[in-house]
């Protein structure tokens, strides 16, 4: 199982061994080991929060360089619509279509418009009452990954449906492949995306067998090509290589920030929160039933949601000024289910709760190891400092019963 | 074998409400509990420490964890009960306005403490204070 593969990686040469990852990591799956960091894979969610603490610029994410596009015969773009928030005056979101096409893709389906999809079919779902309320977004792998080693009792809530962007490459391909003579292996489906995480979920996909999605391209990458290029294609063009008929309204567009997915549900029981530290929260006390009369709960790992994702450029609150503007002329949905998705839009597979933290599979040997490790922490001075590797004494104390073999740099602050 | 684990349940401050059955939820994940027995325990005890600071300024709250179940104690020195039957029915609630404007107070503590628990007690002296003795099983 491909279940750990993960998308940050480590410029070893560039990392020297600071405590800004291991501090911010909000799943304490960083250590720093001789001098580098690394990052535990049981652990380690994709929420892009070391790339953004590294001030080294040693942790990068994985993804598809701009050339993996000519590996395919006939290009795809799935442009996230965190992507149109980037451009400055945007008053129509086809001036972006027309300039993937004019880059050299063939057919762009955008992610928003399977987004609409995914709007309609969740309020599908809690009107006739076939999800466990609150239904708990599944948007944002980061989160999903979070509720998996952190939250199994909300695992029931993750909503079944697929995210837009499977949901759209689907779409992508089966419409190709109708349209033209290729063979699947011809065509190359690229999401426009705004985070590594889903890089991950392309890679490692949680509720499908395989993504149909074949590479992944940073917002930051593409994103400086395309504001020459807006004004080269002719309408006709953009009309047969896009979806016309699909074509994404504001509650589509809307879900690139915080909050427009939650506003296409169209219920006023509605909960968005952004931020690793404040889903953690608001996860926490909905797992302790703390929230009552909830029926669908967006979350989203970064601040300001997808426009904040570590793969975009503009500055998320800029972004979102910049969405609401674009809004401001679309119809409130374009794209509606049609039957073609089934396929596409429930999970295939369950969720399994990953107990990561774990001190032992037997509950009398961890309830010593507790033990044990509440009097390692007793002597420990409490500063958190961080110098011995681990984010904080606590952590420390943890690794040290696991057989970690280290000291604290602070003996003589040591409590007696 | 076991862990026990005090904590003081602070009265005057209600943003602080909650802190010791997140750190005990925290601490029964790593041990390996099932979910349920953790959510069981951590409302159990969540419940019984936000009554503790509406009801009573505070008071303190003890968690034994064994292997093969999990104790919660919660005392304090506050007014007691004087009809702990009419207190243990779902809705009954004295809290003030200003608590239950604050979303809180919808009586429904008490009952959801044992409701949770698997074994529940309470013992309460008006003038005196209360404590309420909990037991959650780890396997059932």
């Amino acid at each position: 199982m491909p279940d750990f593969l993960h998308s940050v990686l480590l410029d070893s040469d560039k990392c020297n061994g600071c405590i800004n990852c291991l501090k911010r990591c909000p799943t304490e799956a960083v250590r720093i080991r001789r001098g580098k960091s690394v990052i535990s894979d049981e652990r380690c969610i994709d929420c892009g929060e070391c790339i953004r603490a590294c001030p080294a610029h040693a942790k990068t994410s994985v993804r598809d360089p701009l050339s993996a596009v000519e590996n395919y015969r006939y290009k795809v773009a799935l442009p996230h619509p965190s992507l149109y928030a980037q451009f400055n005056n945007l008053e129509d979101k086809s001036a972006v279509l027309g300039a993937l096409i004019a880059y050299g893709f063939d057919y762009v389906y955008e992610v928003a418009s399977a987004a609409e999809k995914v709007s309609e079919a969740t309020r599908r779902l809690i009107r006739e009452g076939e999800v466990s309320l609150p239904v708990i977004s599944s948007a944002c792998p980061s989160v999903t990954r979070l509720i998996r080693v952190r939250f199994p009792n909300l695992i029931p809530h993750i909503s079944p449906l697929n995210a837009p962007e499977d949901i759209a490459a689907e779409t992508a391909v089966r419409r190709t492949l109708r349209k033209t003579a290729l063979r699947r292996e011809d065509i190359g489906v690229f999401l426009i995306a705004p985070c590594p995480a889903k890089t991950t979920s392309v890679r490692a996909p949680i509720g499908l067998e395989k993504s149909e999605i074949d590479g992944v391209i940073a917002i930051s990458d593409i994103f400086p090509k395309l504001p020459s290029l807006m004004k080269n294609v002719d309408a006709e063009t953009l009309f047969m290589k896009t979806q016309p008929s699909d074509d994404a309204g504001r509650i589509g567009v809307s879900w690139g920030g915080t909050g427009g997915e939650a506003g296409g549900v169209l219920s006023d029981r509605c909960l968005s929160a952004d931020g690793i530290e404040n889903v953690i929260k608001v996860l926490s006390h909905l797992e302790d039933e703390r929230f009552q009369n909830l029926e669908f709960i967006e979350l989203s790992a970064c601040p300001g949601g997808c426009l904040g994702g570590v793969l975009t450029i503009e500055n998320p609150y800029i972004a979102r000024v910049k969405l609401n503007a674009l809004r401001k002329y679309l119809p409130v949905s374009g794209a509606r289910l049609d039957g073609s998705e089934k396929k596409s839009l429930f999970w295939q597979g369950e969720i399994k709760y990953i107990s990561a933290y774990s001190l032992s599979e037997d509950i009398g040997e961890s309830t010593r190891l507790m033990g044990e490790l509440e009097e390692t922490l007793a002597k420990l001075p409490g500063l958190d400092c961080g110098c011995c590797g681990a984010p904080t004494c606590r952590a420390f104390a943890e690794d040290v019963i696991r057989g970690f073999k280290g000291g604290c740099i602070h003996p003589q602050r040591a409590r007696a | 074998m076991s862990i026990v684990q005090k904590y003081a349940i602070s009265g005057d401050d209600f943003s602080r409400a909650g802190e010791a059955s997140s750190a005990i939820k925290n601490k029964l994940k790593q041990m390996g509990f099932s979910p349920e027995v953790i959510r069981n325990v951590s409302i159990a005890a969540y419940e019984g420490e936000i009554n503790a600071v509406i009801h009573a300024n505070g008071g303190e709250i003890t968690v034994t964890v064994e292997p093969e179940a999990i104790s919660i104690v919660i005392s304090d020195t506050g007014g007691g009960i004087p009809d702990i039957g009419l207190a243990m029915q779902e809705g009954y609630t004295t809290a003030s306005d200003n608590i239950r404007a604050l979303g809180f107070g919808a009586g429904m503590g008490l009952p959801n403490m044992k409701k949770y628990a698997d074994e529940f007690d309470i013992q309460s002296e008006v003038g005196k204070g209360t404590v309420i003795t909990m037991k959650i099983y780890a396997k059932r």
